[in-house]
């Protein structure tokens, strides 16, 4: 179980990690972006994916998996017409209907690339915890099978997924990502307890998913 | 569509003819699909995991695990009747949505669902009739109990029937 503390200093971490990414978005892209402020999810998995349009629809996802004092998931996930825009903002041409190429990726993969590294520094400075992430992986897919190996890492520990997920925002070219921090079950304690909310009803004990 | 029953992530239902059991966007999730042909009643279950002795808790949902998930749906379709002897199977998904070299088998987890769920299968003795398993792209799947059909719907992999 978690406190309404415990959950705002949640929400608080996830505001730092991606107003830093978000700063550096909008350098990237010269224009200004907004997010909103991070929800922290707690959901069974089958209803992850219905945040960025049901399972069925075709997204291109972004994974890196986070290693050092705390072990987790990011997930980054752009719709279809989003990650159009995007790839056509970048490199000035539209992807063919067949899927993006190898090219295409690239630019995507590094722009999730930048994005989660500004989220895990700006993490990592506040909390004082080391951090790093993995390269990233790409695919482009139906948004439930992307979700689903991150969730299944998750599973073990949980019968529902615990999220932080902020939503960036240009609105000029649409374009939009969902951005998932989805950190390990014993790294949420870790995280609570580097800004010093460790104190509520965590006991020593692993939550047990029926929050 | 009319007698379209939603199977979730980590969930497994069991319906009868003319249902039709709907699981939508596996990954490195497999589908089940339990048969009885006389009866024309079907289960299928959505599992998320290998195994239930890797659990971080011992009260968890047993829809997550293959060696569990299996074990309760064919209890479910022993309650309405059916003779666990004459059930078949058919399976889809497990597949590896993301490339990235990691020093541990976590990214092999939809390999490892696949073969949980086939050793699951075969040491309850029942007879996988056919598959569509691994590769790097999601799957929908929807598995009518009136033929015991099972198609299989992807993104720019086409669709198959087995």
């Amino acid at each position: 179980m978690f406190s309404d503390m415990e959950l705002d200093a949640l929400k608080e971490i996830g505001n730092i990690g991606a107003g830093n990414a978000a700063t550096a978005l909008s350098l990237l892209l010269s224009n200004k972006i907004n997010m909103n402020v991070p929800r922290v999810a707690i959901i069974s998995f089958d209803d992850v994916s219905n945040s960025v349009g049901g399972p069925e629809n075709l997204v291109a996802g972004i994974f890196m998996r986070i290693t050092g004092d705390i072990s987790g998931n990011i997930l980054i996930i752009i719709p279809k017409p989003n990650a159009y825009n995007l790839v056509n903002y970048l490199l000035k041409h539209q992807p063919g209907e067949a899927g993006f190429s190898a090219m295409e990726e690239s630019a995507l993969v590094e722009v999730g690339n930048i994005i989660a590294s500004s989220y895990i520094v700006a993490l990592s400075d506040f909390t004082k915890l080391s951090m790093k992430i993995s390269v990233p992986g790409f695919a482009y897919d139906m948004a439930g099978a992307i979700f689903s190996f991150p969730l299944s890492l998750y599973g073990y520990m949980g019968d529902t997924a615990f999220l932080i997920e902020t939503e960036f925002t240009e609105g000029i070219d649409d374009i939009n990502f969902h951005f998932f921090l989805i950190p390990d079950d014993e790294s949420l304690k870790v995280l609570l307890k580097a800004i010093g909310v460790s104190s509520f009803g965590w006991n020593g004990q692993s939550r047990n998913g029926g929050i | 569509m009319v007698g379209t029953v939603r199977v979730g992530m980590a969930e497994y239902k069991v319906a009868k003819s003319p249902a039709i059991l709907v699981s939508l966007g596996l990954g490195s999730c497999v589908g089940v699909a339990l048969y009885e042909p006389t009866k024309k009643i079907g289960g299928l279950a959505h599992v998320m995991l290998p195994d239930s002795s890797l659990s971080g808790k011992k009260d968890f949902n047993p829809g997550k695990f293959a060696d569990t998930a299996i074990d309760m749906m064919i209890q479910d379709m022993v309650k309405i009747g059916v003779d666990p002897k004459r059930l078949t199977g058919k399976i889809a998904g497990g597949a590896q949505m993301f490339q990235i070299k990691s020093d541990s088998s976590i990214m092999q987890i939809g390999r490892r669902n696949v073969e949980a769920v086939k050793s699951k299968l075969a040491l309850l003795n029942i007879k996988i009739l056919s598959e569509d398993v691994e590769g790097n792209y999601g799957r929908t799947i929807e598995f009518n109990c009136e033929t015991g059909e099972l198609t299989i719907r992807t993104i720019g992999h086409g669709i198959k029937k087995i």
